[in-house]
């Protein structure tokens, strides 16, 4: 059986689409652990990052937390995680809780990275003009800078949500759930049809995340940002390319 | 908070006064570009006029500016807004009682042009409707269809529409002062000149007190009531009103700045409603030719102003082309000099004179009807020194470092 039809097989047995071991469970999991890192990644740096790029202080601290960030292999992450993570929790320290440290510390980098220089990056006439009308900082951030830097910012999330989705599926290495486990398992069975059905699954999922957030991100740009979005008329530079990809 | 601010107060324009006013910079902020310095600054700017501070980059005339609605805290002396030291108010409620206004205007691209227009009404808390019945009657007093403006975004406006835009915001909430930075500065030539003639109008109407920016002389000439020349190193050389500094520069620096053409810039001081104009000898089409005639020949000019039954002037009929009997046709007059009305002034009238190759320039009423002829010698008279400054001077009396 070559792997086209194995996969084909394996993914249209209905047996693979039932119970708590089937696509769907395994795919809520999946998406789950992926939706409560992303939440966590999100908490941690957009505030730092907004701040950052408002204030235009703590630049340098972030790039390197980010650059560090980024240069941690995953697995790496996880060994380094484990030790610490089985003192919080005995069971769950072991499987799920080092896999999302993981994941958190890869999705910090670019929606930190993304959201301060999406902000610092805002015309700072807009800012000037905005603070001589009597705007407050918050008021100057939520209405001009936030609006403005949006598709940007929102490039970071959704590099780090691919990231997430795509990283979530070593968990099943230590055990955890997720659509990892097809491939954990399909390898540790010899049954191609279980490995290859499992990328393709994970692979679709990050698709649609990745078309999800971008959807999102075209949804989120003002009108006005739009339209003849060159020039300068637009109060931002064009977006600089989307980090970690 | 949301506070409303009262209409009937806010109507009034401001007085302005410096009090020694300095602002000085570190000399490792300076390396960095710090905007300029300034030098003990005294100065009051009247109620209801136009005060522009002119001078060469770094004379801390931007300066001077911001430190009204403290974007720049002075190192010393304060600033007075209708007696009040602004370093007593909470900066945000101060800045929300000026309007302002930038050189890159600062429309925030992300909303539309009403909403644009909106902003401090609308940090005001001022109710919806309020909000977008003040942007409709702001786009449509600085000459912007709101219908055709109010849902477009700052992108979608020429250069010129966006500077109107950002006058109209800045009027939003009636400020009793506005400071204005090169507003006009990043348009082109004739844009500017169009926009100045506008603001003029505006102001004329509205009569807010307001401090003007720029770095060109003939703007400040042609804007302000009142003009503060400042020098490198934030020094006040001389605040008079423009035909003042013109006739009786006060240093060599405000000489040297103001320019060699000093004595054809007051040409643009003056307006063809200043100057005496001289009666023409005129004749309505359909009026007898032949007593025409006699009353050109009675007259030193050797032409007739041809006009239509409203008055309206058609053109020079040469006398020796006038027939002697019949009556006044209008095709008898030959192409006309320039129309110059009121509020034209004397730099644009010889300009366009110049132009026509004419020595004479007709002047019309807003209705098209004829209110006398503007000579070249008319011109040259109302540049001696003796047809000089007028009451504005009285305003800036006491003021001036």
């Amino acid at each position: 059986m070559n792997l086209v039809t194995a996969t084909a097989a394996w993914l249209t047995n209905p047996a693979h689409w039932a119970g708590q071991f089937g696509i769907p469970n395994r795919l809520l999991e999946h998406v789950l652990i992926a939706s409560i890192s992303l939440a966590i990644a999100l908490l941690l740096a957009l505030p730092a990052g907004l701040a950052i790029g408002h204030t235009g202080r703590g630049a340098a601290v972030a790039a390197s937390v980010a650059n560090l960030g980024r240069s941690l292999p995953s697995l790496a992450v996880i060994a380094i995680a484990i030790p610490i993570t089985v003192l919080i929790d005995p069971v769950l320290g072991g499987t799920v809780l080092p896999t999302l440290v993981a994941m958190v510390v890869l999705a910090v980098p670019p929606i930190l990275v993304n959201a301060y220089t999406g902000i610092a990056e805002v015309d700072r006439d807009l800012v000037e003009a905005g603070r001589g009308m009597g705007m407050r900082e918050r008021e100057i951030l939520a209405r001009i800078e936030l609006p403005v830097a949006l598709p940007v910012v929102l490039g970071g999330i959704r590099s780090a949500a691919v990231q997430i989705v795509a990283t979530a599926t070593l968990g099943a290495i230590f055990g955890g759930g997720g659509l990892g486990r097809f491939l954990v398992d399909g390898i540790a069975q010899n049954d191609d049809g279980q490995v290859f059905g499992g990328v393709l699954l994970v692979a679709a999922l990050a698709i649609a995340t990745e078309v999800a957030v971008g959807l999102l991100q075209r949804l989120a740009r003002s009108p006005g940002l739009r339209r003849g979005g060159r020039g300068p008329a637009l109060g931002i530079a064009p977006p600089p390319p989307v980090l970690g990809m | 908070m949301p506070q409303q601010m009262p209409e009937q107060a806010a109507r009034r324009a401001a007085i302005v006064q410096y009090e020694h006013v300095s602002k000085s910079y570190a000399t490792a902020k300076l390396r960095r570009g710090a905007p300029g310095a300034v030098n003990d600054l005294s100065l009051t700017v009247p109620a209801g006029k136009i005060c522009v501070l002119v001078g060469p980059s770094g004379c801390g005339k931007t300066t001077s500016l911001k430190m009204v609605n403290r974007l720049i805290e002075p190192t010393s002396g304060r600033i007075l807004i209708d007696g009040a030291d602004v370093a007593d108010r909470d900066a945000t409620e101060l800045r929300r009682e000026i309007g302002y206004v930038i050189q890159q205007v600062g429309l925030f691209p992300h909303q539309t042009i009403g909403a644009n227009v909106a902003v401090v009404p609308r940090l005001l808390g001022w109710p919806a409707a309020r909000q977008r019945a003040r942007a409709e009657e702001l786009l449509s007093l600085v000459g912007l269809d709101p219908a055709l403006y109010r849902d477009r975004y700052p992108a979608q406006l020429s250069g010129g529409e966006r500077q109107r835009v950002g006058v109209a915001r800045a009027l939003a909430a009636d400020p009793p002062l506005m400071l204005m930075d090169e507003p006009f500065g990043a348009v082109d030539p004739i844009v500017r000149e169009r926009l100045q003639n506008e603001f003029l109008r505006l102001q004329a109407e509205l009569a807010k007190t307001i401090l003007f920016v720029t770095h060109d002389i003939d703007e400040a000439i042609k804007l302000g009531d009142l003009v503060a020349v400042m020098q490198v190193g934030g020094h006040l050389e001389q605040f008079a009103p423009p035909a003042e500094i013109l006739a009786a520069p006060a240093s060599e620096f405000v000489a040297d700045f103001v320019g060699a053409d000093r004595g054809l810039k007051r040409l643009s001081l003056t307006r063809v409603g200043e100057v005496a104009l001289q009666p023409v000898v005129t004749a309505r089409v359909g009026d007898p030719a032949g007593e025409a005639r006699a009353r050109t020949f009675e007259d030193p000019f050797p032409y007739l102003l041809l006009l239509d039954p409203s008055d309206r002037p058609i053109g020079w009929v040469n006398q020796r082309h006038i027939p002697g009997t019949g009556t006044l046709a209008a095709s008898l007059a030959t192409p006309m000099s320039p129309l110059l009305d009121r509020r034209t002034t004397l730099k644009d009238a010889l300009s366009m004179m110049l132009d026509a190759d004419v020595q004479t320039g007709i002047v019309v009423d807003r209705a098209g009807r004829l209110r006398g002829v503007l000579t070249v010698e008319a011109i040259a008279a109302a540049l001696r020194p003796s047809a000089d400054p007028d009451g504005i001077a009285a305003g800036a009396s006491g003021a001036g470092a």
